[in-house]
């Protein structure tokens, strides 16, 4: 009886020792097994997350949300601070009896809308660069 | 039947004809969960809209800014201002990195029972408390709306948890949806609506309008007649602790909004990252239109209705309906009190499904099952049956209180929870690598617990015997939410979890491999 050549299971080897998905979510499922979303493996995370056009847009996206989010974070607190430690300054009349405490809490809806606006705007970049990420790890698995 | 009953039975039809045609589009889980993940970011952001609008905005903030002036209008603002946190710093994350739940972002790279445990105990609290303020007050205010019909105060919880069951129980996410989004249309139609009689009534003269605000009239707690600049602050926030308290209450909106339960899922709706953050800039238009305005529905009440006939008419709540009746007759009251109970109807559903969610995915599938449904459908299936449960447990809560329990500052607890237990663990698994298991179970209880005990020690339950002075516990609970989820961290390093950052951020931050939409 002749030795049975090598190779002729074709039992996929990728992803664990045996074909069936692992319980638990840390180890990677079969490729046969997996779902077009999923169809990534543990190893390329760390090497998208090392990626030097990840890191950038990491940074770029930190540039913006930091300074936006303690603005307004103290933009709008300085409202009830002001309206209870400096009372006397916002019931200052502007014109008829609208005072600066109403000004004040108008221009926070105002201010809000308008970080808004400019998150949309930097977003756009962050979505581009993000784009060119996935597509340029796509790329290089072919 | 009184124009009232025939309008919100009207509004009842409407939205069972959505309900029955939502049950016949829901198939699997991110059917009944999700809607699909198909809306258009209009959708969900006017849904959005209508799920954060409650009873408490529309009724409640024209009532404050009607009886205490400015205080009121300032109160509003930061219920816009929260929606930042929600965009630059939540929504799109959230999106890419989970599936159905808050829990599913903490589970990511974390210990998945253990937080997703402690994830489902705090949705859970945040909704029901949450819910029973909504349902007390719908019951109250219903029966009130709807006095000359004899509808009492039992049978209006009764109704409205029953229609609630209805609309999560056979329409899902999608009948919830489309619920939403109609209150949310009808509020905003019927706030503009009262806005420009309002100025009608001053002769579309703006000067006018704010003269009169200068000078309102009413007889104060000694029976003396006193005239008021109502634009001036301090009417309501009054020293030693006013501001303090006003401080707090803004840092549980501002960092509570984003930890919301039912607000959160809604982000699960759409289908992608970039959706999700279009559909922040939608509610946040709408939201911040609707709070401006509570400018002409409070003040417009103050000094066209007065503070005197509202006191005598069923109190705070009643001004906005109150003002719509002054300016247009009977009709126009029962079209913006038909609003009201509209706007109680979406935001009961919302947080129904939620809390539902939230139990069936994180608890039940995940937490008692492993990950695995033992039959196809199952997980849907616990979710219908917890909506039931949940729908009883509340209505059976609010007949026990009672229509004339104090229950606003279980608002206030909601979001307090929300701030100091749900927010401080989601931003820190998002952003920082060392995050354990540890420091999200720790920070999600601290947060829980000290937001519960600083609430029952405050006025709002002690009264003059209050040992915590605020009735707003989040200036506190807040910064011990953080303490604990980073005291915990500290304890031990968790080298699975910092290993599984690296796959968090890059699905975070580029939507690689998120849930996609449904295809139909």
């Amino acid at each position: 009886m002749a030795p049975e050549p090598r190779n002729t299971d074709l039992t996929p080897d990728t992803g664990s020792a045996t074909d069936v998905a692992p319980l638990g979510r840390s180890a990677a499922k079969p490729a046969h097994e997996r779902t077009a979303d999923e169809d990534i493996d543990v190893a390329d995370w760390e090497r998208v997350a090392a990626l030097a056009e990840f890191k950038a847009l990491l940074a770029a996206k930190a540039k913006f949300i930091v300074p936006a989010t303690i603005f307004f974070i103290v933009y709008y607190f300085a409202l009830p601070a002001l309206v209870g430690y400096a009372p006397r300054l916002m019931a200052v009349k502007v014109a008829g009896v609208i005072n600066v405490a109403y000004l004040f809490a108008l221009s926070q809806f105002v201010v809000a809308w308008i970080v808004a606006a400019l998150y949309v705007r930097a977003a756009g970049r962050f979505d581009a660069m993000a784009r060119r990420i996935v597509e340029n790890f796509k790329a290089r698995r072919r | 039947m009184s124009p009232a009953l025939a309008m919100f039975l009207g509004f009842i039809a409407i939205t069972l004809w959505i309900t029955w045609w939502a049950a016949r589009r829901n198939t699997g889980s991110s059917a009944y969960f999700a809607a699909g993940r198909s809306l258009a970011a209009w959708q969900n952001g006017v849904a959005v809209a209508g799920d954060y609008m409650s009873a408490a905005s529309f009724l409640g903030i024209a009532g404050i800014i009607a009886f205490q002036g400015y205080d009121g209008f300032m109160y509003s603002v930061g219920w816009l201002v929260a929606y930042l946190t929600v965009l630059l710093i939540v929504a799109e994350p959230l999106r890419n990195a989970g599936k159905y739940t808050m829990a599913d972002v903490l589970a990511y790279r974390l210990s998945p029972r253990p937080v997703r445990a402690m994830g489902a105990l705090s949705t859970l609290t945040v909704s029901t408390f949450y819910m029973i303020a909504q349902m007390v007050g719908a019951g109250a205010l219903v029966s009130l709306l709807l006095k000359d019909t004899g509808i009492g105060y039992e049978t209006a919880v009764v109704g409205i948890g029953v229609l609630m069951i209805v609309y999560v129980v056979f329409g899902g996410m999608l009948a919830t949806t489309w619920v939403q989004i109609v209150k949310a249309i009808l509020l905003m139609a019927g706030t503009l609506l009262l806005s420009v009689l309002v100025l009608a009534h001053f002769g579309f003269d703006l000067g006018a309008f704010f003269d009169a605000i200068g000078q309102v009239t009413y007889t104060d707690a000694q029976g003396n007649t006193v005239t008021q600049d109502f634009m001036t602050p301090g009417l309501r926030y009054t020293p030693p602790y006013g501001a303090l308290d006003l401080i707090s209450l803004g840092m549980a909106l501002i960092f509570g909004t984003a930890g919301l339960p039912h607000i959160l899922v809604r982000f699960y709706t759409v289908p992608d990252a970039q959706t999700a953050r279009r559909s922040v800039v939608w509610a946040m238009f709408i939201i911040g239109s609707f709070y401006i305005l509570t400018t002409f529905l409070g003040f417009g009440a103050a000094t066209i209705v007065g503070r005197d006939f509202i006191a005598a008419n069923g109190g705070t709540n009643m001004s906005a309906p109150l003002l719509a009746q002054a300016l247009a007759g009977d009709l126009f009251f029962a079209f913006i009190s038909a609003i009201a109970f509209a706007t109680i109807l979406a935001v009961v559903a919302g947080l129904t499904i939620s809390a539902s969610t939230s139990f069936a995915h994180d608890f039940w599938t995940n937490v008692l099952h492993h990950g695995r449904e033992r039959r196809e459908g199952e997980e849907v299936r616990v979710a219908r049956v917890t909506a039931f449960f949940v729908g009883a447990i509340s209505i059976g809560i609010a007949i026990v209180l009672g229509p004339s329990a104090n229950v606003a500052f279980l608002v206030a607890l909601a979001f307090a929870v929300a701030a100091s237990a749900n927010l401080p663990v989601i931003v820190l698994s998002l952003f920082w690598k060392r995050f354990t298991t540890a420091g999200a179970v720790c920070g999600l209880a601290t947060g829980l617990v000290s937001s519960l005990v600083l609430i029952v020690l405050s006025p709002s339950i002690l009264r003059a015997d209050a040992v915590f002075p605020l009735e707003n516990p989040g200036i506190v609970s807040i910064p011990l939410g953080f303490l604990g989820a980073v005291v915990g961290t500290l304890l031990r390093r968790e080298p699975a979890a910092e290993r599984k950052f690296a796959e968090l951020s890059v699905r975070a931050n580029t939507g690689l491999g998120a849930e996609r939409a449904a295809t139909h």
